[in-house]
């Protein structure tokens, strides 16, 4: 019983930050001040309208949600047949390459930054560049080159291997016997067996994509192409701080990563630890 | 996403043939891999050379002529410079601060967590709430719980106290965003340690049991060692993710108040794109890295093999 009220308290300490950020998005600015009362005396939907349209929310959260989804379908179809492959169609060097490529996931962000906006900004063909990359502007502010480092997120290949690893290998065998090609037994009877596997690489690169920062901080530059984090960041940097307003997009921005959590939490919490050692 | 779709009829044809394991199908092994792999190489690997090899010259991205070359010279100036050591300083006091605190307090709730009895459930999915939302939003909830009629001034206010400048003040900013990070990394930690915790059989509790051990004693001998790999793995996470703290940063302090909350990462973000010295700041970017290997890698070692 002592236990269940530690992990009681600890629960209602660690959520107090979201009840007040909730709190305040509905508190009128004029009443902001020097009230830490929850319930909001006058609430108001007003603090919405103001993130909306001040920070240019709407269009915000339509770029990350492109950018988003497009990421999560590149994962899902290139970490996943990897990570078969590795399991199932091993090859010569497999597993050296199978080590090099995760461990990249360990790289600092701030190693790769400049190498890769100096790659997106020289993309052949793109943003007015020619074949060499020379001439225009490339991925640079663009959704492209939002994208570019999310596409296949090396933690993904891993979490795919471990899976197809404990998989059967001769549920493919009469399929094979019929002359199926080896993309046929994948993409019919293993890809729709790994349904788990797919909502949890969904899932990370979801919160990935979505909640990363630095990237389209420094690869974007105009509002047009911002994603939802940095326009919150550069509404907070407009002027006095209106923290009504600042916390009704907070609220919009964490809206949906906390739905799909209370609908796949088992997923979220196995994306974690299935990369982890096994104790 | 495009090569992906390229490389189907190329293996379909390839399995025209009839394949019994055989060579063909190892040859689609690597087909199935290519479009990550391509991918990883040019888009990870390669910037990593890349970025070595700029961080030995002088490149402005504004300037019309390319990268010129200055050997180690960028090394060599921040190996002086009073700025990149104080932002090597913030950064290793920051892990220094958030690792040991969340890694006790995320042991001590998986133990509580650990046991089943109705609701736990609840518990443990409210404790990682945090983890899986965006540093820049929680940081600005943090920002207004720090500002000056925030919820720690209004408490202190309630009992009697004169308000702080949490942000502002140098003894005080760095220690704030510490607290913010304890609180968001707390339950990714939790989860995984009781994973660890988890997967330690209960066989060994009981035979401790038999032998009369107590609870305390079956602490130390089973439970420590039986989580000594997760222990190390969540060691080993929390340097390298700490380690390149960023958006709190960016959201609370901008790295003031006078460079006291200025991590290294932030000092490569200015450097890079404020002052344009993308030579410098890759040499930065190398030398975080190595500090991260090597204390990662002597976290492994020393957590991983006391026994």
């Amino acid at each position: 019983m002592r236990s269940k009220a530690a992990l009681a308290t600890a629960s209602v300490l660690v959520l107090m930050p979201f009840l007040w950020m909730i709190s305040l998005a509905f508190t009128p600015e004029r009443d902001a001040f020097g009230s830490i009362g929850l319930i909001p005396a006058h609430p108001t939907l007003t603090n919405f309208t103001t993130a909306v349209t001040d920070a240019r929310l709407g269009a915000a959260m339509l770029n990350s949600a492109l950018v988003t989804a497009v990421a999560m379908v590149t994962n899902c179809l290139g970490a996943v047949a990897a990570g078969y492959a590795f399991a199932l169609l091993p090859f010569k060097g497999a597993t050296a390459l199978f080590y090099t490529l995760v461990s990249t996931a360990a790289i600092p962000v701030s190693v790769t930054l400049i190498p890769l906006f100096l790659m997106a900004k020289s993309m052949p063909l793109a943003g007015g560049n020619d074949l060499t990359g020379v001439g225009g502007t490339g991925l640079l502010d663009t959704l492209g080159g939002v994208v570019l480092p999310y596409l296949v997120l090396p933690m993904n290949i891993f979490l795919a291997r471990q899976y197809f690893s404990t998989a059967d290998p001769h549920l493919a065998e009469a399929a094979r016997m019929d002359g199926a090609g080896e993309w046929r037994v994948f993409w019919r009877i293993y890809f729709p067996l790994a349904r788990p596997l797919v909502a949890v690489i969904a899932i990370f690169s979801f919160t990935a994509v979505w909640d990363d920062f630095l990237w389209p901080l420094v690869v974007t530059s105009s509002q047009e192409t911002q994603t939802v984090q940095l326009a919150l960041a550069r509404f907070l940097s407009t002027g006095n701080v209106q923290y009504g307003p600042l916390m009704a997009g907070a609220v919009l921005v964490t809206l949906p990563v906390i739905a799909v959590f209370l609908f796949n939490q088992r997923a979220f919490i196995s994306g974690l630890t299935d990369g982890s050692v096994k104790g | 996403m495009a090569t992906l779709t390229e490389a189907r009829p190329r293996d379909a044809r390839a399995h025209r043939a009839p394949a019994r394991g055989g060579r063909s199908r190892r040859w689609v092994g690597v087909l199935f891999v290519l479009p990550a792999a391509l991918y990883l190489i040019i888009f990870q690997l390669v910037p990593v050379l890349y970025g070595l090899a700029l961080s030995f010259t002088r490149y402005s991205p504004l300037s019309r002529s390319g990268p010129q070359p200055v050997g180690t010279d960028n090394y060599a100036r921040l190996l002086a410079d009073p700025e990149f050591g104080q932002a090597l300083m913030v950064t290793g006091k920051y892990v220094l601060i958030v690792l040991p605190i969340t890694v006790a307090i995320a042991l001590g709730l998986a133990l509580l967590a650990k046991q089943s009895f109705r609701g736990v459930g609840l518990f443990r999915s409210a404790l990682y709430v945090p983890h899986i939302v965006s540093l820049t939003a929680v940081s600005m909830v943090w920002l207004w719980m720090y500002s000056q009629h925030g919820l720690f001034n209004e408490i202190l206010a309630l009992l009697g106290r004169p308000g702080q400048s949490w942000l502002l003040e140098e003894g005080s900013a760095l220690n704030a965003a510490s607290a913010m990070r304890i609180w968001k990394a707390l339950g990714a930690n939790m989860v995984l340690l009781l994973a660890g915790l988890q997967s330690i059989p209960s066989v060994l509790y009981e035979a401790a049991r038999v032998d009369g051990a107590g609870r305390r004693a079956a602490f130390r001998h089973v439970t420590l060692p039986g989580l000594r790999p997760m222990l190390t793995y969540v060691i080993a996470m929390d340097i390298v993710f700490l380690a390149q703290g960023f958006a709190e940063i960016f959201v609370l302090t901008r790295g003031g108040p006078l460079g006291s909350t200025t991590t290294v990462n932030y000092l490569i973000y200015t450097e890079a794109f404020q002052y344009n010295r993308f030579g410098s700041a890759s040499a930065m970017a190398f030398v975080l890295f190595a500090v991260i290997i090597a204390f990662a890698f002597l976290a492994v070692r020393g957590v991983g093999r006391r026994s």
